[in-house]
């Protein structure tokens, strides 16, 4: 045993050492991760030609997986991150991003005015909202009778609907779903309030199809499932494909989600990485969302020079931001995460 | 040091490096982790608490180790039923055809784990290729539900991990010593009898590796769950990726973690056991082949 723990230590030692070594290198050049897809796929080489700064692309999947990385390394090895709104705050509060330096990043003009009073970080103190929209209701209105209008068309279908639906698994959305029908807050972690929660998605799992984070719209396009709980921009992907799917927010609300951009605290190149957010700021790089991907944009000159045929298709785009600002921001939940996850899994155990 | 020593050492050094560093520290940083506090907005604060294990024995978590003990069971169980004949026909085909088999057997390996698992959804679902060709042979009016349930889970499980345990009942059936089965024949036992005292015994450690493969990898799974079970049912693996991820609470994450990579060193032991029983129990012979 003694042995072995030589052994072990030696390795330890081995492997601070590696790490020591590697941190010394750096050159005039950004590390960005995004998720796969989500900037034009010459958006690097465009702004390394504009300013000279060397990027490089990391992808992560999920904010989770980002967040696990950044959150373990202190934020090494990144500069620029992509994030959804909580995120952002816990990555504030745990001191991993920096002030940003609004001087430094003029096409923040760009941005609508309500842009900039977001909740999760109001006057854009760390983070650049890049991506916004809602999650609600997305249905093939050729299999739905009339116009599903309600949470409730969701947790309590139509016989006609029952094994056809289904449901984000996501703790957030999952549990926003049944928060807004019962007319709580999006944040809530209240024990009352996850208790009721708790019982109507307990409920509600018996007549879900499955929980899909992934595809629902594609089970849509294929027929397997009716009406799907999903975020505005992936419904237009299967409208995209079937014009006979349709997207509502129900009138209880929705929430209000912020992808974000941010400059972590860690980065040995925040001028250049303030650039970069000043680059994807530009109102024809903004533009490459909607017209690609279909999500809305806060800004405000790369709406306003959309295609009106483009909103005509997809009418979600056509969301305005006093529209958007009326549905509650999801906060990061801090204490009250563990109630709230015991809650979550206790709806995904259940049976 | 002897210089025989020191060959052992320097032969077994890249192994053990490796282990150390990518097994046995990983595993003490888990085991440490689950010790302290979740920070308030992630991370860790290193405070000590015993909080972790407390939550963990609450009923909700032990019936998720139950649920997914149940799965594993399952799939550990059909995997055999189907694995110990296929096992026995291959090692009792000509030789020369014996490496095709083999070849086939592992043949799925060659694609991704999620790929293979996509390709279930499209054969099960409502819209998909069995439930048409049922519907086509006028067998079925409404869709069969196959998909998003504890059946598409198992099925994908048994799929995945076939081929491990066809291949450890193999390389046990093809060490048996002919001379013992033709010691019973010649004794008077019947062929079944033959199999049951002597072929099945004798061939029980590939069995338990072939379980032990089966079981460990299904109760830590999370993908299969996820993606054929449409998450509507939660194991083990769900709720540590969902602990460490979603909710970012490592120490819980890490305290699930350790009592899973305990339930599983139990039976690797167990496994270790009973393979040394029945070499014992075969004598010699069995340790010379």
């Amino acid at each position: 045993m003694s042995y072995f723990n030589k052994l072990t230590s030696a390795l330890l030692a081995g492997a601070a050492a590696l790490a020591v070594a590697s941190g010394a290198s750096a050159a005039e050049k950004i590390v960005i991760s995004n998720w796969d897809g989500y900037m034009p796929a010459d958006m690097l080489e465009r702004f390394t030609a504009e300013t000279g700064i060397q990027a490089e692309l990391a992808v992560h999947a999920t904010n989770e997986e980002i967040m696990g990385k950044v959150v373990a390394g202190k934020g090494k090895g990144y500069d620029v991150l992509f994030v959804s709104s909580p995120f952002v705050e816990a990555l504030k509060n745990l001191g991993l991003v920096a002030e940003l330096d609004h001087a430094k990043i003029p096409n923040m003009k760009n941005l609508y005015p309500e842009a900039m009073k977001l909740d999760y970080d109001p006057g854009n103190t760390v983070s650049v909202p890049y991506a916004w929209g809602t999650t609600g209701l997305c249905y093939r209105s050729d299999l739905v009778e009339g116009t599903p209008d309600s949470w409730m068309d969701l947790l309590k279908p139509a016989d006609a609907l029952k094994g056809k639906v289904t449901m984000l698994s996501t703790d957030r959305w999952l549990m926003a779903a049944a928060f807004l029908a019962e007319g709580k807050s999006v944040n809530s972690t209240d024990d009352a309030d996850l208790a009721a929660a708790k019982d109507l998605l307990v409920a509600a799992k018996q007549d879900l199809l499955a929980y899909d984070d992934t595809t629902f719209y594609s089970k849509l396009v294929s027929g397997e499932a009716s009406l799907v709980h999903a975020w505005d921009g992936w419904c237009n992907y299967g409208i995209a494909e079937n014009a006979e799917i349709k997207y509502v927010v129900p009138k209880e609300g929705s929430d209000l989600w912020v992808d974000t951009i941010v400059v972590t605290a860690a980065s040995d190149h925040k001028d250049a990485a303030m650039k970069f957010i000043d680059f994807i700021l530009q109102a024809d790089n903004g533009a490459w969302v909607p017209e690609n991907i279909l999500y809305k944009v806060p800004n405000k000159a790369a709406m306003e020079a959309l295609d009106p045929a483009l909103v005509e298709q997809y009418p979600n785009l056509g969301m305005t931001p006093a529209e958007l600002l009326q549905q509650e921001q999801l906060r990061d939940l801090g204490k009250g995460q563990k109630a709230f996850s015991k809650t979550v899994t206790e709806i995904l155990a259940s049976n | 040091m002897p210089r025989s020593l020191l060959r052992d050492w320097l032969l077994l050094g890249p192994g053990l490096t490796w282990l150390a560093l990518f097994l046995v520290v990983p595993c003490g940083i888990v085991f440490v982790f689950a010790f302290f506090e979740r920070g308030v907005y992630g991370g860790i604060d290193y405070i000590f608490t015993l909080e972790n294990f407390s939550r963990a024995f609450d009923p909700l978590y032990l019936s998720i180790f139950l649920t997914s003990a149940k799965v594993a069971g399952l799939a550990t169980l059909i995997a055999l039923l189907i694995g110990y004949p296929a096992a026995y026909a291959i090692a009792r085909a000509p030789a020369r055809r014996q490496t095709a088999y083999l070849v086939l057997v592992m043949l799925p390996f060659w694609s991704n784990y999620l790929i293979r698992t996509y390709a279930w959804i499209v054969l099960l679902n409502r819209e998909g290729l069995v439930n048409k060709g049922l519907a086509t042979l006028g067998l079925v009016q409404e869709p069969l539900p196959l998909l998003y349930n504890e059946f598409a889970i198992i099925t994908g499980l048994v799929y995945n991990y076939l081929p491990f345990v066809v291949l450890a009942i193999y390389s046990s059936i093809s060490r048996l010593n002919p001379e013992v089965l033709e010691a019973s024949e010649d004794l008077g036992a019947s062929a079944p009898r033959t199999f049951w005292r002597v072929t099945l015994p004798l061939t029980l450690p590939g069995v338990a590796a072939g379980a032990v493969f089966v079981f460990v990898l299904s109760i830590g799974n999370f993908i299969t769950p996820d993606l054929l079970g449409g998450g509507r049912l939660q194991m083990v693996g769900n709720i540590i990726y969902d602990q460490f991820l979603t909710a970012r609470d490592w120490p819980f994450g890490a305290t699930l973690s350790f009592l899973l990579i305990g339930v599983m060193m139990a039976l690797l032991f167990s496994q270790a056991v009973l393979v040394r029983k029945a070499q014992g129990e075969s004598g010699r012979e069995g340790a010379a082949a």
